[in-house]
């Protein structure tokens, strides 16, 4: 995965600053809330949404098994249709070929719409060091790229900020990159997005090249999909000479027909909609319409290792709705920085330390941000069960034994030992209620200290409830 | 009907008010409850932070001790949690005979407190008395993987006295999350303080759940901020009666 967020600190590190900014917790809790309710009443109006969601499951799963067969089919479909198909194992593999490309036109600027794909493979950084400008598109990307900050959120990447720091970004950045905010701006959402709309309109009219995501890929006909709600995506797809999608190898469907499940499950799930308000396809190039060449570039990096993972491999079911991040009672109060990676929340948690494996200490801590509540799960579209990968992957860190696992593991097996001999462990618990009146209420040390942080430690009974049932039911 | 009392290892050492309520519910019902002695505690804190095979021996021991009852009652909705999810886990992973015996014959037969007064012995009034204001939190176990759904509400609906008001935001994780608690303990926190905030708002006397590790969490942070409000188990407000009442 890209360098952007190497050396990130661990989540609990991260997650500390969040915790205690007020105007974050106000912003993310506002946000969360409101879009929480919304999908909830949404899902509500369909009686086949549980048919909907095993469907969903079905269709990826079924993909993501063929998969060999799937991509082969892709790649026949796409240059059949007049693309071309180009293949990166890695993010290094991927930004070269899509800096070649560009290069290969001469222009030195693209446009682009939201794509999660070339932020996890860190294009735009690729592209500025060969000296191509990429502006992002999609409003909330273009907040955040103005903002000199990173996303956030996967569906509402400036979820983290509030309509007066917009407008104060919008003031200070646009005329840095193009056309300027107008004088006396205001923070009404209807003045902010026209002086978005003019700035960026200015970018689509100048643009040659266009780079783009997708929702999906439909084997059948090689055929792109973006779902979206501005329609800045759409003018990024047909107005550019040039299209390069960047797209991870998960996205493929194999059938037209399937996207009559994602349609209706996505839109709701995300944004709440019963239908999003754009859904663009392409299929190759056509004739004095649209752009003249397209490239589509198929992105692993760390896929294919996350699909070798038997119990991980949901993961890849993922289409991006964003539903567990707007649940996500950690998500919440964390933040979505604190997951450092372009994949925040709960799938963030699983998905990240698949991709990019569990070597560094953030992507190690990721599988332990999360108190197992389940409501992610409960929520997922395509059912991916998140409480199950996550303890999964937390035995593979525990495993590995990096900083504390050690420790943790010595605890772990001493602890265990008495619990499997009722003899000590009604001995330890004896000892505990008879010192019971020494017992402090915090407690020194990492583990206990931490605890009585904010907590105070129960008062141990006189006696376990062994001896009462021995004394009383003999 | 020969049925078991599962205390759990939190419950055994410093809850056991709460394994002994649970006793005097079932003995008040009718039902003769056995203690197996050679039970300690199902596994879930060692198997959620990551160390499966330090479970297994935990899973064979839990087949073991319940060998022969048609029932395992438990006061704790994440351990039955534990063993319905968790236990074919383990024992698929480990690929070990015992051990998917083990699963196989504690699944059906091991229900948690209110599910298997509701479910099992069709009471919803357990002739209990308690005249308090309480709310109650539906822990995240127990409301997500059990699906206990309103089983808690209509037993404590029948506690005469009992004035039940509505939690806000009941559905919302209280953040304890196991070892959750200490490996992110400023988020942890944060979930509690909001977690107390709407328990408090409610003016309740009371706020009572079916998981002792949720409300030790809970309870701690009231007791940080001297609050009248107090955290206590169900199984302790359905023991409760006019002749023996808790205090």
């Amino acid at each position: 995965m890209s360098g952007t967020f190497i050396g990130m600190p661990t989540f609990p590190q991260a997650a500390r600053g969040a915790v205690h900014d007020v105007t974050l917790r106000a912003n993310l809790r506002h946000a969360t809330h409101t879009i929480r309710a919304k999908r909830e009443k949404a899902v509500s109006e369909l009686s086949d949404w549980a048919a909907l969601r095993e469907a969903g499951k079905r269709i990826k799963d079924h993909t993501l098994r063929h998969l060999d067969r799937y991509l082969v089919q892709v790649e026949e479909t796409v240059t059949a249709a007049g693309g071309i198909v180009h293949w990166a194992a890695d993010a290094d593999e991927a930004n070269r070929i899509v800096t070649r490309l560009v290069k290969e036109t001469g222009e030195s600027e693209v446009v682009k719409v939201k794509s999660m794909a070339t932020q996890e493979i860190g294009l735009n950084e690729a592209l500025e060091a060969e000296g191509i400008a990429a502006y992002e598109t999609d409003l909330a990307e273009l907040i955040v790229q103005l903002g000199k900050d990173r996303p956030s959120h996967i569906l509402v990447p400036a979820i983290h900020r509030n309509r007066a720091e917009i407008r104060d970004i919008f003031r200070a950045e646009m005329g840095e990159w193009g056309r300027p905010a107008p004088d006396g701006l205001t923070d009404t959402p209807a003045e902010l997005a026209e002086a978005a709309r003019l700035h960026l309109r200015e970018k689509f009219l100048r643009a040659k090249v266009g780079i783009s995501g997708a929702n999906f890929v439909v084997a059948e006909t090689g055929t792109l999909v973006v779902v979206e709600s501005e329609g800045n995506g759409r003018m990024c797809l047909t107005l550019p000479e040039t299209l390069i999608s960047v797209v991870g190898i998960e996205k493929i469907v194999p059938a037209w027909q399937d996207l009559e499940v994602f349609l209706q499950t996505l839109p709701r799930s995300s944004t709440a909609e019963r239908m999003n308000p754009y859904t663009s396809t392409w299929t190759g190039t056509t004739d004095e319409d649209g752009p003249r060449a397209f490239h589509l570039v198929l992105l692993d990096n760390g896929r294919t290792d996350t699909l070798a993972d038997e119990v991980g491999r949901q993961a890849l079911r993922c289409i991006r709705c964003s539903a567990c991040l707007n649940v996500c009672p950690v998500y919440e109060r964390a933040g979505g920085h604190a997951y450092g990676s372009v994949y925040p929340g709960p799938i963030g948690a699983i998905l990240t330390p698949q991709l990019r494996g569990t070597t560094s200490e953030i992507d190690a801590s990721l599988p332990y941000a999360s108190s197992l509540c389940g409501a992610c799960y409960e929520v997922c579209p395509v059912a991916i069960d998140i409480p199950e990968v996550l303890v999964h992957l937390r035995e593979r860190v525990a495993d590995e034994g990096g900083r504390g696992h050690r420790l943790e593991k010595a605890a772990i097996r001493a602890a265990g030992w008495v619990l499997n001999h009722p003899g000590a462990l009604a001995a330890g618990e004896r000892v505990a209620a008879k010192t019971r009146r020494f017992h402090p209420k915090k407690l020194p040390g990492p583990g206990a200290g931490q605890w009585t942080n904010s907590r105070d430690l129960p008062p141990m009974p006189a006696e376990p409830f062994r001896d009462w049932w021995r004394k009383n039911r003999p | 009907m020969r049925v078991a009392l599962f205390a759990t290892c939190v419950n055994d050492a410093i809850y056991p008010s709460t394994a002994i309520a649970t006793v005097k519910v079932l003995e008040r019902l009718g039902v003769s409850v056995d203690f197996p002695a050679a039970q300690t505690c199902c596994g879930q804190p060692q198997f959620n932070t990551g160390y499966r095979r330090e479970t297994e021996p935990l899973v064979r021991r839990m087949g073991r001790a319940f060998e022969g009852y048609d029932y395992i009652v438990t006061p704790s909705g994440s351990c039955v949690a534990m063993v319905r999810d968790n236990y074919p886990r383990v024992a698929r992973r480990s690929g070990n005979e015992e051990l998917t015996r083990a699963a196989r014959s504690l699944v059906p037969r091991t229900y948690e407190l209110t599910e298997f007064l509701v479910d099992v012995l069709g009471v919803t009034d357990t002739g209990a008395y308690y005249p308090h204001k309480v709310t109650y939190h539906p822990s995240c176990h127990g409301l997500r993987m059990l699906a206990l759904g309103d089983r808690p509400y209509r037993l404590l609906r029948n506690v005469e006295g009992l004035e039940l008001v509505e939690l806000p935001a009941a559905d919302e994780c209280c953040g304890f999350g196991g070892t959750f608690a200490v490996k992110n303990p400023d988020v942890s926190a944060a979930m509690g303080a909001d977690k107390v905030r709407n328990a408090r708002s409610t003016a309740a006397d009371v706020l009572c759940g079916a998981d002792n590790s949720c409300l030790m969490h809970i309870g701690g942070i009231l007791r940080r901020q001297d609050a009248p409000q107090r955290a206590i188990h169900i199984a302790e407000i359905l023991a409760s009666t006019e002749e023996e009442p808790l205090v």
